[in-house]
């Protein structure tokens, strides 16, 4: 029988990669409401981000902060770039194959890492203590990218409720035809959308590198589980990624424990695809 | 008979007397090339049978997979002959396929979200194999066990390479007429209107649920023998070049890259990516690990851009438009 301590240890763990995947949903989901296009190599970024931290911390040896706010910059400008030079012109192909230039993006990358950056698996080493609450212990650093993490999502909340222009890619994710009827442009609006997600990648990314080793291949990694945050939640759906995100983490860490870390996440697969059946516009939608 | 039959008649008969030419020392590695080919071509081609009506799958990874595993793991456990190992192995496959593809239909997942629980399952199918390391090899794989006494017809194991040469090229073939005649079929019409509008399909009496697990099934079908004949000729199954995302997304690419829509552009799309990934494999050699992959990773992007019906399929239609001016065009999907 499991020792119930590793279990309350998984859930805790659980919630505190269920903030990271949070993070990770909602940029991507930002840009799928709003665009209406699937960024096959959203984690992809996510992983240039990380090397971009990594590399400044161990090669310049710049401070980690500093170069988590490099990262964001560096993640907005990344989206841009993708929107301006794959996402423009397909805008209005079919959704297959918006789908497949993102995902030629997604090689793309993945091969230029490797090409660059060998295979090699990259970890910032931060210093800092593990926590010990009543027989569990907490990395401190995973409770610090979780509370940064959560910070940047009440960020980005914040920009979509309290912002005019927050509002109007709010409106644009409603209706596109009205909100040009409004005067509003939502060409400009799109681009907005591409630099704030890219931004929500680099937070990602500077996050992530104090507790994942970054590879090449860390956008397949996380990006399926990523997708499927976005669509259990709904996509477009903020609020219901963010929870989606703690029920997926929670069952890959808890499974991964009683189970094993593969049967972890193909358990979280397989409620996923029964979840889409039973509720095929997301947990949280409403039956129309 | 039109020039456009001879021309293909001839490609026919020079692919098949291509074994028989004197090729010098490199031969080996040529009809290595063109075995693969032939077979992932025929894979292509049965995931754009489903493809072409709007059933865009994610998840064909988890059909070839299915079909490679099952086909070895019954021969290495059990000493089962590929005869019957294969067949048992499509029809697994197909129940799989059905078990997915049911709710689907049922529950009218459709679109992005028909893309992602597809998605999916390829996933389930590759973390399942390398879960369960103890008997399928894990992520290092599992290879075809020749050792014993038995002969290659019963095995299907063979040292020439010019018999997968002729299995490839019929098995080729055979995908080619299934899509011809799913082409030319009262089917395509029905799974052409679902893809339009299922309700709209459904209120003019087409049995909606009915044509998707026909076409589903005999989609998944086709690509488990694709995956079991991939497995007997290399020997050998790998869960990241035989399951999961990564395949699924290089079967689509190939077939969306050559032209879903047309006869032969699954078959151009597949020639054109394995021709283009062993020129730049060959190229670049063992330094620059990564270029080749990331050539081929800007050419889909900018192919994607700027043909999106498809190599074959922009051609297709241009010549087409200049033959005769009001032709079908090939159906937009907004």
């Amino acid at each position: 029988m499991l020792d119930p301590i590793f279990l309350l240890e998984a859930v805790v763990n659980g919630i505190l990669l269920g903030g990271v995947l949070a993070l990770l949903a909602l940029g991507l989901n930002l840009i799928f409401g709003v665009i209406d296009i699937v960024w096959i190599a959203y984690v992809d970024l996510v992983a240039l981000c990380m090397y971009a931290v990594y590399f400044l911390v161990t090669l310049y040896a710049w401070p980690l902060w500093l170069a988590g706010l490099v990262s964001i910059g560096m993640g907005a400008l990344l989206g841009v770039l993708v929107h301006l030079l794959i996402i423009t012109p397909i805008l209005t192909s079919p959704p297959i194959n918006q789908l497949l230039a993102t995902g030629g993006l997604l090689f793309f990358v993945q091969s230029f890492a490797t090409l660059l950056w060998s295979t090699d698996h990259r970890s910032v080493r931060v210093a800092m203590p593990t926590l010990e609450v009543g027989g569990i212990f907490i990395s401190f650093t995973r409770l610090l990218a979780f509370a940064l993490a959560i910070l940047a999502m009440v960020a980005l909340y914040l920009f979509l409720t309290r912002t005019y222009t927050g509002t109007a890619i709010r409106a644009v994710s409603q209706d596109r035809e009205a909100i040009a009827l409004m005067g509003a442009r939502p060409q400009r609006l799109y681009l907005v959308t591409s630099a704030v997600g890219g931004a929500m990648a680099g937070v990602a990314g500077a996050l992530l590198i104090i507790q994942y080793a970054v590879h090449p291949y860390f956008g397949s990694a996380f990006g399926p589980l990523t997708f499927m945050i976005c669509v259990l939640g709904g996509l477009g759906n903020m609020v219901g990624a963010f929870f989606a995100a703690f029920i997926m983490a929670q069952i890959i860490s808890v499974g991964g424990v009683i189970v094993s870390t593969e049967m972890g996440y193909v358990i979280a697969f397989v409620v996923f695809i029964v979840l889409m059946f039973v509720r095929p516009g997301g947990i949280f939608a409403r039956r129309a | 008979m039109t020039p456009l039959r001879a021309a293909g008649l001839l490609a026919l008969v020079a692919l098949a007397v291509v074994p028989v030419l004197p090729l010098g020392s490199a031969q080996e590695y040529i009809w290595h090339v063109v075995i693969q080919i032939f077979l992932w071509s025929f894979v292509g081609n049965a995931w754009s049978l489903m493809g072409r009506f709007g059933l865009v799958s994610l998840g064909h990874g988890a059909f070839l997979g299915v079909g490679a595993y099952a086909t070895v793991l019954l021969w290495n456990a059990y000493g089962l002959t590929p005869w019957i190992g294969a067949p048992l192995a499509v029809a697994l496959t197909v129940v799989l396929a059905l078990v997915v593809g049911y709710p689907c239909s049922r529950f009218q997942v459709v679109g992005h979200y028909f893309a992602l629980v597809t998605l999916a399952v390829g996933e389930v199918v590759r973390l399942l194999i390398v879960a369960e390391r103890d008997w399928t090899g894990g992520s290092l794989g599992v290879t075809f066990q020749t050792t014993g006494t038995t002969s290659a017809g019963w095995s299907l194991q063979f040292s020439d390479k010019r018999v997968f040469y002729y299995v490839g090229l019929a098995a080729w073939l055979f995908g080619l007429w299934v899509w011809w005649r799913v082409d030319r079929s009262m089917a395509r019409s029905a799974m052409e209107a679902i893809g339009e509008d299922e309700t709209a399909a459904a209120s003019v009496g087409i049995r909606v649920a009915r044509f998707k697990m026909a076409i589903t099934a005999l989609s998944a079908a086709l690509t488990a023998l694709g995956g079991a004949l991939l497995a007997l000729y290399l020997a050998y199954a790998n869960p990241d070049t035989m399951a999961g995302i990564g395949v699924s997304l290089r079967i689509v690419f190939a077939v969306v890259l050559g032209g879903m829509y047309s006869l032969l552009g699954p078959f151009v799309g597949t020639a054109l990516t394995i021709a283009l990934g062993e020129y730049l494999r060959i190229y670049f050699g063992i330094k620059l690990i990564g270029m080749a992959e990331t050539i081929y990773g800007l050419l889909l992007i900018v192919f994607i851009i700027f043909l999106p019906a498809g190599i074959y399929g922009s051609l297709a239609q241009a010549f087409r438009r200049r033959r005769a001016p009001p032709s079908r065009d090939v159906p937009a999907r907004a």
